[in-house]
């Protein structure tokens, strides 16, 4: 079983990006599971969202407490809420910005984590340039897409094209894709580091 | 056909599916998502020949159900925890008037303190209310129960709750097998009312009995519940006739046969439970889980059966009668009366709490050495419960309790400025 947990803020699409996860692993055939950490949720609070995705069926309830992947819609949380709480050694972890982790203070992190595993992209940017609104969940799935490896770009678009229509679903598989190409050859560059 | 949909959309369709013909609700969470649904398949015309009536109360929901259901009308609605107890008169009023309504309940805790979140105290505070209650394991299942219970209800004519973790289920995104209209069609036929409203031929339905006829109105309603008893687990054989799955019936056994030690809950944790049996079989635990679909009828008999060949037995519930325990404990220690069984009663995931493997884990392989109390809270915060305590005995006035645990906790809302 593999299971991504999703911390981002109200208002910035974390529960949907991990309903469109589990419809993207559904169209490939496999079980998923998507659901929020329930609450009141308002505007700019910190908001938790899960995918579980398996082979079989997927019987587990339990929140998600040590993921094998972490999408970070916003930076800022990092140093409000434990967002790497339970990550499993040389877990994904995917990051809206446009820093470097050392920048976000993470150097503690980086060290020792397999670097083709950590990847950054800016997923507002991306979103306000091809949706015009700052809602960087759907590009942040196209770059989880390329880093994990678990799910195809196809999937993902099929997954915007199940939930949006139009104009805003052809700018979300836009920023999906732009975002899944820039954190390709940021893997690619990661590894070719590494080689060296 | 195969769909990744939210559970409350799968629940929205599957009720479109069985054809109601008046659908009556007042939003509240959990259960807003289904009504939402179902009001936008009347407004778009894909759920033809059904009227949808906006209301501005859960008393003023049932008491339309009640109304439409006695014209003859096939009649859905759906709440939650306070929308559920402010409806209650009317509740009492549509089973003890027979009429056959189908209702959700999405499971949610009742206050005060006030808590949006999943437990069972709401439909279980309805317990003796004369509905039927069955509770959905997964969101295949609510989907599965609701096409179920319209039969149900209308073959006994009495009310019938589908019930289903708020959130837990009803916001979760999983697989579910919708299936087709033929198919719902061959399985539920039309609504034939034993009784009906008709301007044609008037009757009047609701007449006042006193001592003269009470006690035989109430006990026939009672033979009614125990005639249901019988025809559920025949529901769920015709169902999987025609959908080709098991879903519904009475109980439902996971690794029982030789098992010493057999834990019984309802719902969504269910789920969990197999899970962490699975694991504590691999290291060798005699263990298995029982599920109880129907909580009304509580299916007495079928339970000691289940239970007649482990040591003991341990109910995990997401409810609490104050007081005493546990509800679905206390049912379920009725069915083994005499059976020489130990008996553990585990209060867990109370306003949505969430109940881990690793909680579950460790309570279960105490039960297994006979170390539980008789009646465990799972993971409750005793340093809290207890620095209340002290501070009770310390102070008399010591303000509104659950402010003064979520200070403690920190949130930084309740803190005295």
């Amino acid at each position: 079983m593999f299971q991504v947990r999703i911390h981002g803020r109200g208002g910035q699409g974390v529960v949907t990006a991990t309903e469109m996860l589990s419809i993207a692993a559904f169209d490939e055939g496999r079980h998923a599971q998507a659901f929020p950490s329930f609450g009141s949720e308002r505007t700019g609070a910190p908001v938790v969202a899960f995918c579980r995705i398996d082979d079989k069926e997927i019987r587990l309830r339990e929140p998600i407490m040590a993921p094998d992947a972490l999408i970070i819609q916003d930076p800022t949380l990092l140093h409000q809420v434990d967002c790497f709480a339970g990550l499993k050694p040389d877990g994904y972890i995917l990051i809206n910005t446009n820093k470097s982790f050392e920048e976000l203070g993470l150097a503690d992190l980086v060290a020792g984590h397999r670097a083709e595993r950590l990847c950054t992209v800016s997923a507002t940017d991306l979103a306000l340039k091809h949706v015009g609104r700052p809602v960087p969940n759907v590009p942040l799935l196209g770059g989880f897409a390329a880093i994990s490896g678990l799910i195809r770009l196809e999937s993902v678009i099929k997954a915007i094209e199940e939930k949006f229509s139009g104009k805003v679903a052809a700018g979300n598989i836009a920023a999906a894709t732009e975002a899944y190409n820039i954190v390709r050859k940021e893997m690619e560059e990661a590894a070719h580091a590494q080689a060296v | 056909m195969l769909k990744q949909c939210e559970g409350s959309h799968a629940v929205a369709e599957a009720v479109a599916l069985c054809r109601p013909e008046v659908i009556c609700a007042y939003p509240i969470s959990p259960q807003t998502h289904i009504v939402e649904g179902l009001g936008e398949m009347v407004k778009d015309g894909s759920l033809a020949d059904c009227e949808f009536i906006n209301v501005e109360s859960e008393f003023a929901a049932m008491s339309v159900a009640i109304g439409s259901s006695a014209t003859g009308a096939r009649t859905y609605t759906a709440t939650a925890s306070q929308g559920l107890l402010f409806m209650a008169e009317a509740v009492f009023n549509a089973s003890g008037l027979g009429l056959p309504i189908v209702m959700t309940v999405a499971n949610r805790a009742i206050g005060a303190p006030i808590n949006i979140w999943n437990d069972h105290s709401d439909s279980l505070s309805m317990r003796d209310c004369g509905w039927l209650q069955l509770f959905a394991e997964t969101n295949q299942e609510a989907l599965d129960l609701h096409i179920q219970a319209f039969k149900l209800a209308e073959e006994i004519s009495l009310p019938v709750m589908v019930c289903m973790d708020g959130f837990i289920l009803t916001h979760a995104y999983e697989r579910v097998d919708v299936p087709t209209q033929a198919e719902v069609d061959a399985f539920l036929p039309p609504y034939e009312p034993r009784q009906v409203l008709d301007p044609a031929e008037p009757v009047s339905i609701g007449a006042m009995v006193g001592p003269e006829a009470f006690m035989e109105v109430r006990y026939l309603a009672h033979a009614k519940q125990m005639q249901a008893l019988e025809r559920i687990p025949q529901l769920a054989e015709e169902f999987k006739q025609v959908f080709g799955r098991e879903s519904g019936g009475l109980i439902r056994p996971y690794r029982c046969e030789d098992a010493e030690t057999i834990v019984i809950a309802m719902g969504s944790v269910l789920g969990t439970l197999k899970d962490t049996v699975d694991e504590l079989r691999d290291a060798g635990h005699k263990i298995g889980v029982l599920g109880i679909v129907s909580f009304r009828p509580f299916p007495l008999v079928a339970v000691a059966a289940a239970l007649k060949n482990c040591k003991r037995f341990v109910v995990l519930e997401k409810s609490l009668a104050v007081g005493i325990g546990g509800i679905v404990a206390t049912n379920v220690r009725m069915a083994v009366t005499g059976m020489g069984l130990k008996g553990y009663t585990v209060i867990a995931g109370l306003g949505g709490r969430a109940i881990t493997m690793k909680s579950l884990t460790a309570m279960l392989d105490k039960a297994g050495r006979d170390a539980l109390e008789p009646v465990t809270f799972l993971d409750l915060d005793w340093k809290a419960v207890n620095k209340q305590i002290e501070r009770e005995k310390a102070h008399r006035k010591t303000g509104p309790v659950a402010e003064a645990l979520l200070r403690d906790a920190g949130i930084v809302g309740a803190r005295n400025y």
